[in-house]
């Protein structure tokens, strides 16, 4: 669990552009939005997208998201 | 009779070279345009880390915008500088991407971030952004740097005070060929703002 965790703080900041952030600062409990990594609308519209590309899950309850994408 | 206008200061970003009124600020050896703007932008001390998240035509217009309006005596909460930029190939550079993503059925992913840039006047949107510019912006795309119709706009923007000040310019980029040149149009400096000024300028660099 803990190398899925590693991969997926890197394409988060791969896929995001997240220029001055890396693994090591991104804590499993890090809010990913507001005050976290501060991430915006967009940048959860490619998380949905880097989800379902690379792993095939897809987010079925929109609902669900604020939840589901609450950190790593 | 109409007031005339001046031109107070100018930038350039071409050949890997950004200059402020001719006297080059940054120069790097990288043909690669993600490498030069991406150490432009650590070598100018930007600290605006959306930057990264631009697609290349917002990352030339933003830093060659950047250099001129921070010289600037900028108010913290909102500025009256109109922007009117333009460019050949509009947001073609970004239009590709997103249709690579988007030309393979098996493959279909669009990414929303690079969706975001398929239109060349989002660049004016980082600008306003980043310096709390409200006010009116317009991107024309011409066959040719067209410096009669940016005279024009921004005189009638100035006379009529729609506008303190005009950001005008040409923006323009195909993967690694780009070329920016921004003037900054106000009521003191040196420089005529006569459309003869505009040209020497813009074939300074």
């Amino acid at each position: 669990m803990s190398e899925l965790k590693e991969e997926l703080k890197a394409k988060i900041i791969e896929q995001l552009n997240l220029e001055d952030v890396s693994v090591a600062e991104i804590a499993d409990d890090d809010p990913l939005f507001g005050d976290g990594l501060g991430l915006d609308s967009i940048d959860a519209l490619e998380l949905i997208v880097m989800l379902d590309k690379d792993y095939g899950i897809r987010l079925s309850d929109p609902k669900e998201g604020r939840k589901i994408f609450e950190s790593v | 009779m109409n007031k005339e206008f001046k031109i107070s200061s100018y930038s350039h970003i071409k050949n890997q070279t950004i200059s402020v009124n001719g006297n080059v600020l940054f120069t790097d050896d990288s043909e690669d345009f993600t490498t030069f703007i991406k150490a432009a932008y650590k070598f100018l001390d930007t600290g605006y880390s959306k930057f990264f998240k631009m697609d290349n035509l917002s990352k030339l217009a933003f830093l060659a915008a950047d250099v001129l309006l921070k010289q600037e005596d900028l108010n913290e909460d909102e500025n009256n500088i109109a922007l009117i930029f333009s460019n050949k190939a509009s947001s073609l550079d970004t239009d590709r991407k997103h249709q690579a993503t988007i030309e393979n059925d098996a493959e279909y992913f669009p990414s929303p971030a690079v969706f975001v840039y398929t239109l060349p006047n989002i660049c004016l949107g980082e600008i306003s952004i980043k310096h709390k510019l409200y006010s009116e912006n317009s991107f024309f795309i011409f066959d040719r740097f067209n410096p009669e119709h940016l005279q024009l706009y921004a005189n009638s923007l100035l006379r009529s005070e729609k506008s303190e000040k005009v950001l005008c310019g040409w923006v323009d980029i195909e993967e690694n060929i780009y070329e920016a040149f921004l003037y900054l149009v106000e009521s003191n400096g040196e420089i005529e703002h006569n459309t003869e000024e505009i040209i020497r300028l813009y074939k300074i660099l």
